[in-house]
């Protein structure tokens, strides 16, 4: 990281990276999408589809190049938002919020929040999954599907998590958008197909994210 | 109309600034902002003090010397306009307008509202130019050129290098003037041939004039008085990628 001191090329570094991580949150969501099938077949389905990931070589490495994603692209948001602050102007009076959207301009607070939102996001289930001590259901699988619902069952927790799929959702607005031009696309006919999918995908993906904790909290037995 | 004006006042490049504030009365909503600040001076001038500098040439808003930053937006509140080309009707009788200098590490203040662009030059010394022979011109026509390449590189061309798009922009960033320096030229074929030697060298000068990155806010667009596009600068970003994937960088 340190040795790439040219601007476009950590643009580059930031566009693929965050692209990588864009596309993971389909699949992501895809698989997590089960966990508002019916309960007695979600919880077995969710499970053993949990299991199916944790075992696959495939998967490990995957896992690996996103750690890396989050990674670099956290690195290179940082060392950028710090270069931008140093050679920019400091305005005694500065209405220059006119002319942009507002979280094109706050993409690096936006991204903070979505950082602190992962460390709990891997603290309660990543971490709880691959180290701690879980007990297993009728198929022998790692109940994940009941420390879910658990943690869904508690409005506290389920506002936490809208609050960062807000935050996610705008984040990915100006970002998917933001990486294509970064990358070199120029033509006026593709910019409007990719600012359009990019609008449609950041949409998609905020409601599809939405949606499982807030079913989850009111299925849940009174 | 009678205006409260705060001005940022700064000696030299070490001296710390300051606003103060004067006040004009009897403007004419038909002066241009310039001419406004030309009274002022006559006033300050007429009662011994230091006239307020500003950059300023041709008056008409096609030179791109009179930059500043009016009321926190470059060139003052309409959109797409020089200071020049900005008059005291669009604002109100007793207003108070805040006028300081464009910001950023790379645009150094001179003194007042004076600031030093030069980084602009060296980046287009660096290679914002088409390699020819010298001696007798050639025929205009040998080289063939579509209409619609030849409107595209002069939409790029009109940009003026005032620095609105730097001084908009939260990074700093000059992307957008170097971006359409170098479409400029590459939509050509004359400016085709260096292409890749081109955008490397001014992409190169222009981080080591401490510009800022870009991050597609596209603010710059919408305060550039010629409404350059900011799809330049994605071209100059493809060019620079496509450079250094073919190692076309000379």
């Amino acid at each position: 990281m340190w040795f790439v001191k040219n601007m476009i090329t950590r643009k580059n570094l930031m566009a693929l990276t965050g692209l990588f991580l864009a596309f993971f949150l389909i699949i992501h969501l895809l698989g997590n999408l089960q966990l508002l099938l019916p309960d007695e077949v979600a919880r077995e389905q969710y499970n053993w589809y949990s299991h199916l990931l944790a075992g696959n070589i495939v998967i490990e490495i995957i896992a690996i190049v996103l750690y890396a994603c989050i990674l670099l692209h956290l690195a290179d948001a940082i060392y950028l938002t710090i270069r931008g602050r140093k050679v920019s102007g400091n305005y005694r009076l500065d209405k220059r919020a006119r002319a942009s959207t507002w979280y094109s301009r706050n993409m690096m607070f936006l991204g903070a929040v979505i950082f602190a939102f992962l460390v709990i996001h891997f603290k309660d289930f990543w971490y709880q999954y691959k180290f701690g001590t879980l007990p297993l259901d009728e198929k022998g699988h790692k109940d994940l599907y009941t420390l879910v619902v658990t943690a869904f069952g508690q409005l506290w927790y389920v506002i936490v998590y809208i609050i960062a799929i807000i935050a996610l959702g705008y984040h990915m607005l100006h970002g998917v958008f933001s990486a294509h031009r970064t990358l070199g696309l120029y033509h006026p006919v593709y910019n409007r197909i990719v600012r359009t999918a990019g609008v449609v995908f950041s949409v998609a993906m905020t409601f599809g994210y939405a949606v499982i904790p807030i079913v989850i909290y009111i299925k849940q037995p009174l | 109309m009678d205006i409260v004006l705060k001005i940022w006042r700064q000696k030299d490049q070490d001296s710390t600034g300051k606003l103060e504030t004067y006040t004009l009365e009897e403007v004419n909503p038909d002066m241009s902002f310039l001419e406004m600040l030309d009274t002022l001076n006559h006033n300050l001038v007429k009662q011994g003090e230091r006239a307020i500098e500003f950059d300023h040439d041709c008056r008409e808003g096609i030179c791109g010397q009179c930059g500043m930053m009016i009321d926190g937006i470059a060139h003052g509140p309409l959109k797409h306009t020089t200071t020049c080309q900005l008059h005291m009707r669009s604002f109100c009788d007793g207003q108070t307008i805040q006028i300081e200098p464009f910001r950023a590490e790379a645009f150094p203040v001179i003194r007042d509202l004076k600031v030093d662009r030069s980084a602009f030059d060296r980046i287009i010394a660096s290679g914002g130019y088409v390699s020819v022979d010298t001696g007798q011109a050639p025929e205009a026509n040998s080289i063939p050129i579509a209409h619609h390449d030849a409107e595209a590189a002069f939409d790029a061309a009109v940009c003026i290098g005032c620095g609105a798009c730097v001084a908009s922009c939260k990074n700093a960033s000059a992307s957008l003037f170097t971006a359409a320096k170098i479409s400029q030229m590459t939509r050509l074929p004359q400016g085709r041939e260096e292409a890749g030697t081109r955008v490397t060298r001014m992409v190169r000068q222009m981080e080591s004039e401490d510009f800022g990155h870009c991050t597609n806010t596209e603010a710059c667009e919408v305060e550039c008085p010629q409404a350059i596009s900011v799809l330049h600068i994605a071209r100059m970003n493809y060019e620079y990628n496509r450079a250094g994937i073919f190692f076309n960088k000379a």
